[in-house]
């Protein structure tokens, strides 16, 4: 009998980095066309659409970038983490965390000049998501409470505390709704680009790529917490406190998915509300993944899933796809790309079984 | 006549407690199976919200809650297979291939039942099932009726936790289950096939995570909304830890669970003036509780998260 069995193989060179997850992008495409195809859209015009609604007019294009930041700020998050083995799944929750302080500074701190409140509202909001993820990383440390599992039991109980607090202090006067009043003017990122939402986060996203990048190659923290992330044990023997690198690395990854809550926030909602994010923080462990987990990765993934987001409300005005296409695509990419970065490290053979 | 209500608040609160243990029982004792063979599916969640979709629109186009029920059975076990593919045939991280199961699932559920249903203003709805009052038990003063009077899922639900013990504790298959995650080199160094017995516990575990959330939309409520599973997938796989890998103690934390649940809905229903959203964050938070005063002793299958490849035997 013929059968299949998975050979290490030798390192590819450093070109196969870059063709990889663009070999997956276009696999991915393809296989999206099989619930295209079921829900009777037209391929072509589909396609169509999907990249025409993203990137074909100034304002697709922009919106776009809009898009991204969030979505790039989650990704480095979830990258940043899964570098150093700590898995949170919690980015969604940190989001929210941002995001809720943002508002409860942003609805109160009335009179304060711009210059002075948007770096105290960017700060909270950071220190915020970057609590919300240390928490989980003392339980790991200290108590061996499994990562996966308390980061996204938290989500839960974030979304509840806003919950609650939407319903309570921080509810609109007058309003029945579960939402709070408007942050003031002087809370509110700067629109960059005239006649769009091309707004302040957006540069913000692209230097938190340069300083992730750094931190990860430039500094003795980047190195320890990859180490850690390798073997921990052998990091613990080599001398690193891995207690201490988990749980600066939870901080900054959860401050950075904080930074994405207040960009939503201070830039698109300008009020909470409940939906506040469409599962920013779930989709940026996809983009971590596609990204390899480096920054520059992220960076391009998150691009590519901003396309597939805002495009799909194209595509399912002109073609009567659902919009949740762009759900579906990113669970395809994410397996995907799993299986194709198996195949950097191995290659199939055949084999003889006895 | 204070005592009367005293006793219909009871009642009513055991059988809330059943009704919300529900889908946690199916969902703890597929994972149980799953982890058992040495596989962590984080597909969970993903995996009840495609049987939750599965069996709502099975039952609502043809009629039959049962042919739902079994349909949200075979959704999961498909979606099993493929995390079987992904996890163990390719051997990747079970976390991000858990991971991608759920995100895949969660959107595919949403495509396809807007792609049926569309947006209308009032979701559709179905006849959903059932209780079904146990004779003479049902008759018990005090704990009868809320114990006896159920869902015939919940009945299955009790069923199965002793049956998936003694499939675990006392036949020869949980033997092999057992060993192949705790030691895949030894299993297959005794010709156990390493490889098949991961597949078919995640299968048969996808089956139960299917039913699990078919419960919510065929028994719980009579509906398909976005977040009927709301993070108890994710329950279910902190309940497997509170339980240490065994049946019965997993059903006690998802019992514990459905209480909860079950008060917090009672406590809303009494019109107390605190926010139902804190209620609704206590589970979670005593989950939470409950793995930090577990964790430390906690008994994993020796064969968790790695996945077996034979050329690496002995390496």
């Amino acid at each position: 009998m013929i059968g299949f069995r998975l050979i290490k193989r030798k390192p590819l060179p450093a070109w196969a980095r870059v063709v990889i997850p663009i070999a997956a992008i276009v696999a991915t495409l393809v296989l999206a066309a099989i619930p295209i195809l079921i829900a009777g859209g037209n391929l072509w015009k589909s396609y169509f659409y999907l990249f025409h609604g993203a990137l074909g007019t100034r304002y697709n294009l922009l919106e776009t970038c809009v898009k991204a930041s969030p979505l790039l700020l989650t990704g480095l998050a979830v990258a940043f983490a899964f570098r150093a083995k700590f898995w949170n799944i919690g980015a969604e929750g940190q989001l929210l965390a941002g995001a809720l302080t943002a508002t409860a500074l942003g609805v109160s701190l009335d009179g304060i000049p711009q210059m002075i409140l948007l770096p105290i509202i960017i700060g909270a909001g950071f220190l915020a998501g970057g609590i919300w993820a240390a928490i989980p990383a003392l339980l790991k440390t200290k108590l061996k409470v499994d990562d996966v599992v308390s980061t996204l039991l938290l989500n839960y109980v974030m979304i509840h505390i806003m919950g609650a607090l939407l319903f309570g202090p921080l509810q609109q006067p007058d309003s029945s709704w579960p939402r709070s009043s408007a942050i003031v003017e002087a809370a509110c990122y700067p629109i960059l680009m005239a006649r769009s939402r091309f707004h302040l986060g957006i540069p913000l996203a692209l230097m938190a790529v340069l300083i992730i990048w750094f931190i990860n190659s430039k500094t003795t923290f980047g190195y320890q917490s990859r180490a850690v992330g390798v073997n921990a044990r052998a990091a613990d023997f080599g001398g690193i406190n891995t207690t201490k690198v988990i749980l600066w690395t939870a901080l900054i990854s959860g401050g950075l998915a904080g930074l994405a809550g207040v960009g939503e926030l201070c830039a698109i909602q300008r009020r909470l509300i409940m939906d506040i994010s469409p599962g920013y923080g779930y989709s940026g462990i996809v983009i971590a993944m596609l990204g390899n987990l480096h920054p520059i990765g992220v960076l391009f993934s998150s691009l590519f899933f901003s396309v597939v987001i805002v495009g799909a409300q194209t595509m399912s005005r002109m073609t009567g796809v659902p919009t949740y296409i762009a759900e579906v695509i990113q669970g395809m990419a994410l397996m995907v790309m799993l299986i194709f970065l198996l195949f950097t490290e191995y290659k199939i053979s055949r084999v003889r079984k006895k | 006549m204070s005592e009367l209500l005293d006793i219909a608040v009871i009642s009513g609160l055991i059988g809330a407690t059943m009704r919300m243990a529900t889908p946690i029982i199916f969902a703890t004792l597929g994972e149980i199976l799953a982890e058992r063979s040495g596989v962590l599916n984080l597909g969970i969640e993903g995996i009840m919200l495609m049987g939750a979709m599965t069996g709502f629109l099975v039952t609502f186009s043809s009629g039959s809650i049962w042919t739902g029920v079994v349909a949200a059975a075979l959704v999961g076990m498909l979606l099993g297979l493929l995390m079987a593919f992904l996890a163990v045939d390719l051997g990747l991280s079970q976390h991000v291939s858990g991971l991608g199961i759920t995100l895949f699932s969660s959107g595919l559920a949403m495509f396809i039942y807007r792609l049926y249903v569309g947006s209308p203003t009032v979701p559709p709805t179905i006849e959903p099932f059932k209780q079904i009052a146990l004779p003479v038990l049902s008759k018990i003063p005090l704990i009868g009726p809320g114990l006896f009077t159920q869902y015939s899922l919940t009945y299955v639900a009790w069923l199965l936790i002793p049956l998936m013990s003694i499939l675990l504790y006392k036949t020869k298959l949980g033997l092999k289950v057992r060993t192949v995650g705790e030691n895949p080199v030894v299993a297959d160094t005794v010709g156990v096939n390493v490889a098949l017995t991961r597949t078919l516990c995640l299968v048969f575990g996808g089956a139960l995570m299917g039913i699990g959330g078919a419960f919510l939309t065929l028994a719980h409520q009579n509906m398909f909304l976005i977040d009927v599973i709301g993070g108890r997938g994710w329950v279910a796989i902190a309940m497997v830890i509170f339980g240490n890998w065994d049946p019965f103690k997993g059903a006690l934390g998802a019992l514990i669970f459905g209480f909860l649940d079950g008060l917090q809905l009672r406590l809303q229903g009494f019109g107390i003036a605190i926010s139902f959203h804190l209620f609704l964050m206590i589970p979670y938070l005593l989950t939470i509780v409950a793995l930090i005063s577990v964790s430390r002793k906690a008994a994993v299958p020796g064969g968790l998260l790695k996945p077996y490849r034979r050329e690496e035997k002995g390496g």
